[in-house]
């Protein structure tokens, strides 16, 4: 998604020269939250999810179906199986893949869910009685515990956290949301990891550190994500997490390389200017447009957008029907002072996260109507936050 | 230009509104204005001004269920 923005983005800031788009999927891009959400009821068709090629990406050539194996910045390039692409300008969007867990034991019935093929596997093993270890309480884990419950799944969770969601939540609404899901029959074993999984051709069950048994039919592994930084190794880059941009998403200062979505690490002037990565939908479509634009202005020799990049981050997580819970601003940031600002935590209920005294997150459950004036308030932090 | 809304996909994110506040809007209760306007399941806008482009287009763009289609 976030390389089909940028293209849309890079067309639309002026650049008429070959534009391609370079992806190891077989498919068009498409929207991905449908299959993590409530939405596992029924995996939709891919067909209807690919996205609609805007007017603007009309004239892009896709290249799909297998990865960018390596990019050298110094020569302009970047390699494909064994073709080698020159360019003016490059957009990093490789995104991230599912974390793997390196334990013991045999890997068939083990899942993650990432791509439309992932959630169409785990859709078919999730059948009414199915056992489901659900190993990680972030927000995949619990939208899947949500979905296998409402499948007729006997679920457990194991996650090392003491309540789920820890990150970036807290313990108030952690305790909160494992109480809902303990009221929809999700079994949580927290404060413990993994050890092995059982079985001999496939699991059968997973041990944990405490020596529990669970027995499994289906494991999911839900322990987050790492980002598809190998192809740009040996450039000299900093790939501790993700790739680090300036505010126009230029890659560590290069105006011919800029990187969006998942993978770029960058300054958000809402809060401060330190780099952050941010996992959320609408945040790929936003550094996507900004990187793109950046890129065409230094294709074109065009002036480059204005400095000071502030988007609202914001998500949703659908868990259990009539229950959507919404969230804007950096609720990771106000880890430290989290109060209840309208509601009642047992049902709908406002919770805002703060640093300094200020207002810098804010998670709804329920409460719909309330959403836009709590946006509204967070993106008033534009330029009150940089020093 | 026109837009058209999929009302069995839309499910009330209001991305659209920040994105078009002139077009889009929530009512009280978080659900989308227009829904009230639609006749069954697909709501078909007026003729919009050409000025709005950008931001009907940003809309159909940040939509999380891609509900919303440009025309003409």
């Amino acid at each position: 998604m976030a390389g089909l923005r940028a293209a849309e983005a890079v067309r639309k800031n002026g650049w008429a020269g070959e534009l391609i788009v370079i992806g190891d999927e077989d498919a068009m891009p498409y929207n991905r939250p449908a299959l993590s959400k409530d939405a596992l009821q029924q995996v939709p068709e891919l067909a209807e999810i690919v996205f609609r090629v805007p007017r603007a990406a009309t004239d892009v050539r896709w290249r799909l179906g297998r990865p960018v194996a390596h990019a050298d910045l110094a020569a302009r390039t970047v390699t494909v199986e064994d073709e080698t692409i020159p360019w003016d300008g490059l957009v990093v969007a490789t995104g991230l893949r599912p974390r793997r867990l390196a334990i013991p034991g045999p890997a068939a019935g083990r899942h993650v869910i990432r791509t439309h093929a992932d959630a169409c596997r785990l859709r078919a093993a999730l059948t009414p009685g199915a056992r489901v270890v659900i190993i990680g309480a972030g927000f995949i884990g619990c939208e899947v515990a949500a979905s296998a419950r409402t499948l007729g799944c006997e679920v457990d969770v194991v996650a090392p956290e003491s309540v789920p969601i820890e990150r970036p939540l807290g313990p108030l609404l952690g305790a909160e949301l494992r109480r809902r899901h303990e009221s929809h029959g999700v079994r949580f074993h927290l404060g413990v990891v993994p050890s092995a999984f059982l079985g001999t051709f496939a699991v059968e069950g997973v041990e944990l550190s405490d020596g529990t048994r669970l027995p499994a039919d289906v494991v999911v592994e839900a322990v987050g994500c790492q980002p598809n930084v190998e192809w740009l190794d040996g450039n000299g880059l900093d790939l501790r997490d993700g790739v680090l941009c300036d505010d126009l998403m230029r890659v560590e200062g290069r105006p011919d390389v800029v990187a969006c979505g998942d993978i770029a690490r960058f300054p958000n002037a809402l809060f401060d200017d330190v780099a952050r990565r941010v996992e959320h939908w609408t945040m790929a479509g936003d550094t996507a447009k900004r990187a793109g634009a950046a890129l065409a202005a230094q294709l074109t020799g065009a002036e480059l957008p204005e400095r000071g990049f502030a988007p609202v981050p914001s998500f949703w997580s659908d868990q259990y029907y009539g229950f959507r819970i919404q969230s804007f601003g950096a609720v990771g940031l106000g880890g430290e002072d989290v109060r209840v600002l309208e509601g009642e935590l047992g049902d709908e209920v406002v919770v805002g996260y703060h640093r300094d005294g200020q207002l810098v997150g804010v998670v709804l459950i329920g409460l719909a109507g309330r959403a836009a004036h709590y946006r509204g308030v967070i993106a008033a932090r534009a330029g009150v936050a940089v020093a | 230009m026109k837009i058209e809304v999929d009302l069995t996909k839309c499910q009330d994110h209001g991305q659209c509104v920040f994105a078009a506040p002139d077009v889009f809007a929530l009512d009280d209760d978080g659900k989308l204005a227009l829904r009230a306007e639609a006749q069954g399941d697909l709501y078909v806008s007026d003729e919009l001004d050409e000025s709005l482009r950008d931001d009907v287009e940003e809309a159909a763009d940040v939509c999380p269920l891609q509900a919303i289609l440009v025309r003409g």
